[in-house]
């Protein structure tokens, strides 16, 4: 087969919405979402760490469910709603409630798992899993921090789901 | 991973009869495809996409059957109020699995069929070394290296890899059938049966390494039926290294009736100690009609794990799966 | 409130001035730049861990149109030769057809997507001629001697030297409580978040670098001396890493790679190595085993101690852990040490968060804790009795040490004397406590910084740090507006670039080394004012004087020029930091399982300089250290000398779920003016070290099972 019939079978496009924004893509189905993203939408907030599902850093919404963008092909994103660290703040720029407590509570350092931590905990939050400081540990285990600020992690989430509860 | 086609397909039957051509793989979640297909332990020509079939995500009660389709993903089964109510057990086993992240995209059907974490069957290609799985003949490097994660049941010195799924033992623990769809047909099986022990494989004229699950290639999962039980406690008990997003060490999965201080039924399963889940048959029958005393427990499950038979690192796993399995009865007690 | 007073408040609880970056996903780390006609890089390993390259096919590689070149050693330049404590490697790969370990890189796949460029990675066939590797256990021994030089091994090192005082054998045989044992650590990796990545761009001699790097200021002499340019041509722009932890402290041979790569396709190349390459890539902390003989009066009074230490190196590159620097915990008259390195078929080892001490401490300190069973003493009775008033080595007194404060104010945090002791039953757990002690060595290195103050109040300080999230350019702040008397609102930091004033690397002590530069620096501010200024405010005499702005320039240096030095040089002062670490675990005796329940950590370490962000640090390495202790552990293959498992999934690191809320840092109220001119030592390593011989100790109490090869798995609790 030639090059170029090949790259035609081998070739997908696909129709979604990022932070709100319309985008579409015609892309080598092979394309993570993760490297598409990044290397495709020019949207580096979302960052790269094993590349096998076994890190979080690269969580981002689905849907406004969280997942591992490693572990989707943008091809299975046909119609879907990305939710990237770069879509927290609001248009106007005023940091997401869960990004001011991050800051407050210096649940970060080296500032690399952070966006995977900032969506995992906004998807955390929003599934109720904030009943105790164990939920909240379980439920944010989905991403890994080397640099080991998972305490303030915890206070983070947990502080941002009592002043979000009804 | 090498280029492939993709497509969609609209119905389970179209799936059905696209996946038993040769060079092609379904994906539903994907979160174990995209692994295979970057290690090299699948190269398909054609990506089937499967994940937006109507229907298959279901979760409902018939009668007295939990219906869960193939698509349900785990967290979605964790949470189902109708699993809370009449299948615990696999909920707890679903929560227990991977990270939330990974459960929101896992399906039911796709983590059944996950393979083993051996790390030698795990490495990318070019191989480094041998593996009877991914290259026929070529040895198993895990029975002559290192073993302390691998089987302690059913393996064969040409393979001695565990299934590690987390729902599996439970499904089997609660007798729960998979449902299978062909182009011509549709059956049902235990899904304890779906998967051999290396053993099974050998005995049944198969290659004991590749030959994993009675699954034919045209077939296709597409649900699974839990009988609703009369159990008075569930417990399902997962040993690893670390408290959360890691594969068992061993795992034990117990459904248990007490009635009147005695044992009326039992299903008590063991996971990461062969290649399918492990039911504990002999002890199940050993209890019955026992009251529940942590020796009586122990010495049912120490006699039916005499066939165990350890490999140079993973002696101590015998005792884990003893000691894991008499804690998911005990804890099933006093649920 | 005054600037001081402000200054003073802040200190305690200054937030990251980088932090919105962080949290918007705006910090830019190397691997997010992607110039227009990049090449995504992807390195080819060895498939042997020792041999010889027969050939390479690339043909099935270059099948896709869109992989560019396939690179090989007929490809590459002669590199010239790098320099060690720069390079981490001076081997470097593809410039011979050995193999020298698995993984080593032999080929670089050039192509126009990630996608093709890995798929293109296992197409490429290397032909090798096999030789047996050479597999731990079965490697050459070289004992370190008295210039720290192992066989082939190197002399800048300062660590390993055989020490002896005194007669260790007769005082052994005339001890009153004798304990001895081996204790072992496996290899780890460092697995930082961010793996390593190089962005290269060449034009004409000049090479632009965007690397993600702890050394920001060794790329450009090691880039020269590889290529033979000037140092002044390489421009390397780092203003974020991903986590480095010592597998980003010195140069691999993968930067060097990217540059050349970049030069022969004359199009900038973006080598971001893929999880499994950082395997072999930029190094892990070496498998020890380590003997520890302890002998004491009836009292507990140590009489002796002798600990010898083996750790695996490379066939050719040398690394050592210079784990006998335990030695200088306790006061001791007979003390003998040595240590040796076994060469084999594998990668260069590298330092490791928690380094030096951090792995001798994980045996002396489980040797003192079975001493004080075996005496029938405390544990913090039995430190306190060989509390070493001067350093025991040298004789020279301590610049700071309030270790004994740090005990005793430890030990009240935690109610180390109101403890249950031997295994209190909660539910299926049995509680054990244990303690250790912390103690790390101050690591100096030259620091540089400008510091600029405006006419309109506002200053910048200006240094070539990278950020690693240790706090550093917050620190830098409160440092420079306290020495000007600004407002921390009107100081910024440019870093991340070596057009900045060179400065020393991230690891040791940035604080210690770039904080006191920038100090020295503001001082040297103030100094060229007017002199008629002096009762003026900084920004007031620069009005008057009618100038836009002031710049100082400062430099932190060694007294004997030294580029580092590691316990306080020729200062005349012994420098250590040093810390008290407590934990409660949890041990379920028929599941094998481990959890902590609480931990407190107590410090002398010198002048806290923000607790905020120094708090964060200690409980990251506490966590690091929890990780050491039940889970973390890098195998080899048995056979083949590959890594077994080269990724996250196999490997396990602690997750949130590990690490409990009750966790406690404390820290002396401290000042160390012999180590640094703001009083600052470096806390980045002490806070990994010593909690492993706690959760041994606290697993004993427990469950009465003696665990001395990490990590304290179930397999090892279920003996």
């Amino acid at each position: 087969m030639d090059v170029a019939a090949r790259g035609e079978q081998t070739a997908v496009g696909v129709r979604l919405t990022i932070n709100g924004l319309d985008y579409f893509a015609r892309v080598d189905a092979r394309t993570t979402l993760l490297d598409w993203l990044r290397e495709g939408a020019k949207l580096t907030g979302t960052k790269k760490g094993c590349n096998e599902g076994a890190c979080g850093t690269c969580t981002v919404l689905v849907d406004g469910r969280r997942m591992n963008s490693c572990l989707i092909l943008l091809a299975q994103c046909e119609g879907a709603e990305i939710t990237t660290v770069e879509g927290l703040a609001d248009s106007a720029g005023a940091l997401h409630p869960v990004q001011e407590a991050f800051i407050e509570h210096d649940a970060f350092q080296c500032g690399y798992c952070t966006p995977g931590q900032l969506l995992s905990a906004v998807a955390c939050i929003a599934e109720g899993h904030t009943g105790s400081a164990d939920e909240v540990r379980e439920w944010m285990s989905g991403n890994l921090c080397r640099c080991g600020a998972y305490p303030q992690i915890t206070d983070a989430v947990l502080d941002v789901a009592e002043r979000w509860a009804p | 991973m090498k280029e492939f086609a993709y497509s969609r397909a609209r119905t389970a039957a179209e799936a059905s009869a696209l996946a038993g051509r040769s060079g092609t793989c379904l994906i539903a979640g994907g979160t174990e495809l995209l692994n295979w297909m970057r290690l090299g332990i699948v190269a398909p020509d054609q990506v089937v996409d499967i994940g937006a079939i109507p229907g298959q995500a279901g979760i409902r009660l018939e009668g007295d059957t939990l219906l869960i389709g193939a698509l349900a993903d785990l967290n979605r089964i964790a949470g189902h109020p109708l699993v809370e109510a009449h299948a615990p057990l696999l909920g707890q086993a679903c929560r227990s699995a991977a990270s939330p992240q990974v459960r929101n995209r896992a399906t039911l059907g796709g983590n059944i069929l996950q393979r083993t974490r051996c790390p030698y069957f795990r490495a990318e290609e070019p191989l480094p070394w041998g593996c009877n799985k991914r290259r026929p003949g070529s040895g198993c490097s895990a029975h002559r290296g290192r073993n302390g994660e691998h089987a302690i049941l059913g393996w064969t010195g040409s393979c001695v890899a565990t299934h590690p799924s987390d729902p599996l033992v439970a499904l089997t623990c609660l007798g729960a059938e998979v449902e299978l769809v062909s182009p011509n047909a549709l059956r049902r099986a235990p899904v304890g049966t779906l998967h051999v022990t290396q053993r099974e494989a050998r005995h049944a004229g198969e290659d004991s390494a590749r030959y994993e699950n009675t699954l034919r290639d045209d077939e296709m999962i597409v649900g699974f039926r839990i009988p609703a039980q009369s159990v008075t406690g569930t417990s399902y008990i997962k040993v690893r290294e670390r408290r959360s997003y890691a594969y068992a060490l061993v795992s034990a999965a117990a459904a248990l009736r007490v009635e009147g201080g005695a044992v009326r039924s039992l299903g008590l399963v063991l996971g990461s100690v062969a290649q399918r889940p492990w039911r504990l048959r002999g002890a199940e029958a050993a209890l019955i009609g026992q009251p529940i005393s942590k020796d009586t427990v122990h010495a049912a499950v120490e006699e039916d794990l005499r066939e165990a038979k350890s490999l140079p690192d993973n002696e101590h796993k015998i005792r884990l799966a003893r000691n894991a399995a008499v804690r998911a009865v005990l804890t099933a007690a006093t649920s | 409130m005054t600037v001081h007073e402000q200054v003073r408040a802040r200190r305690a609880d200054l937030a990251r001035v980088e932090a919105a970056a962080k949290v918007t996903g705006a910090a830019g780390y190397s691997m997010d730049n992607s110039p227009g006609g990049l090449l995504h890089a992807v390195l080819v390993g060895a498939p042997v861990a020792r041999g010889k390259i027969v050939g390479i096919d690339t043909a099935a590689a270059l099948a896709d149109d869109h992989v560019v070149r396939v690179l090989t050693r007929a490809d590459m330049p002669v590199f010239g030769e790098v320099q060690p404590f720069q390079a981490a490697a001076v081997h470097l790969p593809m410039q011979t057809g050995e193999i020298r370990f698995e993984g080593e890189p032999v080929a670089i796949v050039l192509a126009t997507t990630i996608e093709a460029a890995e798929h293109a990675r296992s197409l490429v066939d290397v032909l090798v001629e096999a030789r047996p590797a050479v597999l731990p256990g079965a490697g050459a021994h070289h004992l370190i001697d008295d210039v720290g030089q192992g066989s082939g091994g190197v002399t800048w090192w300062p660590y390993g030297q055989p020490f002896r005082r005194g007669d260790a054998a007769s005082a052994w045989d005339s001890a009153a409580v004798r304990v001895s044992g081996t204790y072992v650590q496996p290899s780890r990796h460092h697995n930082a978040m961010e793996t390593s990545g190089t962005l290269a761009e060449w034009e004409g001699n000049r090479l632009t670098l965007h690397d993600s790097t702890q050394g920001g200021h060794i790329l450009a002499p090691v880039l020269a001396d590889a290529f033979h340019i000037a140092a002044e041509d390489v421009h390397v722009i780092a203003p974020f890493t991903g986590g480095g932890f010592g597998s980003k402290g010195w140069v691999w041979p993968h930067q060097i790679l990217a540059a050349a790569a970049a030069k022969i396709a004359g199009v900038p190349v973006k080598l971001h190595l893929r999880r499994h390459d950082q395997y072999t890539a930029s190094g892990f902390q070496p498998r020890m085993v380590q003997r520890v003989e302890l002998g004491a009066d009836s009292e507990g009074r140590l009489t002796m101690l002798r600990h010898r230490v083996s750790s695996i190196t490379g066939l050719l590159e040398t690394y050592l852990e210079g784990a006998t620097e335990a030695k200088a915990l306790y006061d001791c008259p007979v003390i003998e040490t040595r240590q040796e390195i076994e060469r084999v078929s594998i990668g260069s080892p590298t330092p490791l968060r928690g380094t030096l001490e951090g792995c001798g401490l994980w045996a002396l300190e489980s040797a003192m804790n079975e001493l004080a069973r075996e005496a029938g003493i405390d544990p913090l009775d039995l430190r306190l009795r060989n509390y070493a008033e001067t350093d025991p080595i040298s004789g020279r007194p301590w610049s700071s040490k309030r270790l004994r404060d740090a005990y005793q104010e430890g030990a009240k945090l935690f109610g180390w004397r109101e403890r249950d002791t031997g295994g209190r039953r909660d539910g299926p757990w049995l509680i054990g406590s244990g303690m250790a002690t912390s103690m790390h060595s101050a690591m100096r290195m030259t620091g540089g910084a400008r510091v600029r103050v405006r006419r309109d109040g506002s200053a910048l300080v200006e240094t070539n740090i990278t950020d690693i999230g240790t706090g550093l350019q917050t620190v830098l702040t409160l440092v420079a507006a306290e020495e000007l008397d600004l407002p921390v609102d009107e100081v910024t930091v440019a870093w991340g670039d070596n057009s900045l004033p060179v400065t020393g690397p991230i690891y040791g002590s940035a604080t210690l080394h770039t904080g006191s530069a920038v100090a020295l620096a503001c001082q040297d501010l103030r100094r060229r004012l007017p002199r008629f200024a002096a009762h003026l405010s900084i920004v007031e005499a620069i009005r008057e004087a009618g100038l836009d702005e002031v710049v100082g320039e400062g430099v932190f240096g060694l007294p004997d020029k030294m580029p580092v030095d590691h316990d306080g040089g020729v200062s005349g002062y012994a420098m250590r930091t040093f810390g008290a670490v407590f934990v409660e675990v949890a041990v379920d005796p028929d599941l094998g399982i481990v959890q902590l329940r609480r931990m407190v950590g107590s410090y002398s370490a010198g002048r806290i300089m923000n607790h905020r962000t120094a708090r964060s640090q200690m409980i990251g390495g506490l966590t690091w250290a929890w990780g050491k202790a039940t889970m973390e552990h890098s195998e080899l293959d048995p056979l083949s000398g590959r890594w077994l498992s080269k990724n996250l999934s196999g490997v396990h690191v602690p997750t949130n779920a590990d690490i409990p809320a009750d966790i406690t840092v404390h820290f002396v109220d401290e000042v160390d003016r012999h180590a640094s001119p703001i009083g600052a030592k470096g806390i980045g390593e002490l806070g990994v070290i010593g909690i492993d011989a706690a959760v041994a100790e606290a697993v004993f109490d427990a469950v009465g099972v003696r665990i001395r090869e990490l990590p304290i798995t179930p397999q090892r609790i279920l003996v």
